[in-house]
């Protein structure tokens, strides 16, 4: 039995649903059958095969390049969790007006809301040959020779993942932040805690829940990604997104679906692991 | 004022020393991309000038600039204005629990997580098997608001979580139509985080490179022209580029931020007014 209740949030949530249906569920769905298909150089055939999977499984360097994408994403999480919990608890504990407080948040997120290649395009002058780095390490007398290892290595790769990535940790964390009792802190200080001990037994249990929905968006955004590993990287380093498009721009779609349906199945694991700590709607 | 601790200053050393990790980049490509004619990718300057941004205009050194550009900000527009119209109505829909309400939350949540790239393939082999023509209006239109949408949902869950009902309740208790009491008491209350969602939908849509990879169609849209330019330009022309559009982001955001601040004012003016 349908209540009113019922039928308006399925009449306000329609579009919504019809949006994800057609541009999301469809296509995931379509992905999921062609990885199935085969493939000559041309043309996908919609004939049933495991190969493409018996392919991606037997590879050795299907597991390199998984095991290259939890290393991208292991060493980007870590550092985007240091360096985002340290500015929000500097945001949310040191600055006392809210308004100053405001300012500096939104200096924060600015640069998500511009273009993530300038933004990679925008390294070649600091890490290049003669860049920036090279030639005030060599000012200084620290190196003879530039260091070939900045730019167009893994290491540019990391650097720009934590550039393009980290406001996703600092404004979940900051929002958890924002929302602790202040007299829960007032108490702990009265009873004799060390600032340290604030932090560790109060103020980090009380965060937790933003540095799960931060570690959320950062992994799937590093495991998701292909175009920061390809560009940064210069083309020699590989993660599974890369996979994935060099199978695209060879036509090669089955082999791509499959590719796909497994780092699927993987992100949605992690994912799934970690929304068991948290309630995303109430932490809103 | 009780004085500062010690920590507070090694805090904001690591901030400032992250402000810059953050702009410093974009601000030496904006002084790069005055380099002179002879210049290069890199330091030195050789000379200044406006060279590079001349070559913007001319066609057969950059290619179809223009008509991206042109793309780009008619399909932000159409995705802010759909995401603006979907999310409220999504976050309205969300404020009652609606039998499968728990499974709409999950799929827009998995369309936030899903990887960008999968959703340009699944969308591009859809059309494919379907004989539709793919288009940025079209299929990149739809792949690009699996990304926007969620977002904005995320952000009217915040606001809902915070509305108090009780404006509504005296809006009903005086005879207001829903229609009314939404266009007159909820849409006010709510009109900045509104106006925050529809930056985040513009600008995410502007800016979006994967989802609108293999779903632009034969026409690219900015980021994808900017992406097929970092494989054959290397000249600075980039950087002016790179400079342009980034200053375009920097004066939407400013719009969007101006007209909240507006809103704020002319609303504790009334408020004033009234005593």
């Amino acid at each position: 039995m349908l209540r009113r209740s019922d039928v308006i949030g399925w009449l306000l949530a329609s579009p919504l649903v019809l949006v994800l249906l057609a541009f999301l569920v469809v296509p995931i769905g379509t992905i999921f059958v062609v990885s199935f298909w085969q493939a000559t150089e041309f043309s996908i055939i919609p004939a049933f095969t495991l190969e493409n999977y018996e392919f991606l499984l037997t590879s050795p360097v299907t597991y390199k390049v998984f095991w290259a994408t939890f290393q991208y994403a292991a060493i980007c999480w870590a550092a985007t969790l240091l360096i985002g919990f340290i500015v929000a608890y500097y945001l949310a504990f040191h600055i006392r007006s809210n308004n100053t407080r405001m300012v500096l948040f939104l200096l924060c997120t600015i640069p998500f809301l511009t273009s993530n290649i300038i933004r990679m395009i925008s390294w070649i002058p600091f890490l290049g040959r003669n860049g920036i780095a090279n030639q005030t390490l060599m000012e200084l007398g620290l190196i003879d020779q530039p260091l070939e290892w900045l730019l167009y290595s893994d290491f540019a790769v990391i650097l720009a993942f934590v550039h393009l990535n980290t406001l996703f940790m600092i404004t979940p964390i900051f929002n958890s932040m924002m929302r602790i009792d202040r007299s829960l802190i007032e108490a702990a200080r009265d009873n004799g805690a060390s600032d340290w001990q604030i932090l560790w037994n109060v103020i980090i249990p009380l965060t937790k829940p933003g540095i799960m929905i931060g570690t959320i968006f950062v992994l799937t955004l590093v495991m998701g990604d292909f175009i920061t590993v390809r560009f940064m990287s210069g083309s020699q380093s590989a993660n599974v997104g890369r996979l994935i498009s060099n199978d695209i721009a060879l036509l090669q779609y089955p082999s791509a679906s499959a590719t796909s349906m497994v780092l699927l199945v993987t992100v949605l694991m992690i994912i799934g692991a970690l929304m068991r700590f948290v309630n995303i709607r109430k932490e809103l | 004022m009780e004085p500062r601790p010690r920590s507070f200053w090694w805090l904001t050393a690591f901030f400032v020393v992250f402000l810059i990790f953050l702009y410093g980049p974009t601000l030496t490509i904006g002084i790069l991309s005055f380099q002179g004619p002879e210049g290069g990718l890199t330091f030195p300057m050789r000379g200044v000038s406006t060279h590079w941004f001349h070559n913007l205009f001319e066609q057969q050194a950059v290619g179809d600039i223009w008509g991206s550009f042109r793309r780009s900000f008619v399909l932000g527009l159409m995705v802010m204005a759909a995401t603006v119209v979907i999310a409220v109505m999504g976050g309205l829909a969300f404020r009652k629990r609606f039998l499968g309400s728990g499974a709409v939350f999950y799929l827009a949540i998995a369309s936030l997580v899903i990887p960008s790239i999968l959703v340009s393939l699944g969308v591009g082999l859809v059309f494919d098997r379907f004989g539709l023509k793919i288009h940025w209006m079209t299929s990149g239109f739809g792949a690009q608001l699996t990304w926007t949408l969620p977002f904005g949902l995320l952000v009217m869950f915040a606001v809902f979580n915070r509305f108090d009902a009780s404006y509504e309740e005296a809006a009903r208790d005086q005879g207001a139509t829903p229609w009314q009491t939404f266009a007159h008491v909820v849409l006010p209350i709510i009109l900045p985080s509104v106006i925050g969602v529809a930056l985040f939908g513009f600008s995410l849509s502007y800016d979006e490179f994967a989802r609108t990879l293999l779903t632009a169609g034969s026409y690219n849209t900015l980021p994808l022209e900017i992406f097929g330019m970092t494989t054959n330009v290397t000249k600075p022309v980039i950087y002016a580029l790179g400079t342009l559009t980034t200053v375009f982001s920097f004066a939407m955001i400013g719009l969007f931020l101006a007209g909240v601040w507006l809103l704020e004012r002319h609303r504790k003016g009334r408020a004033a007014r009234k005593g």
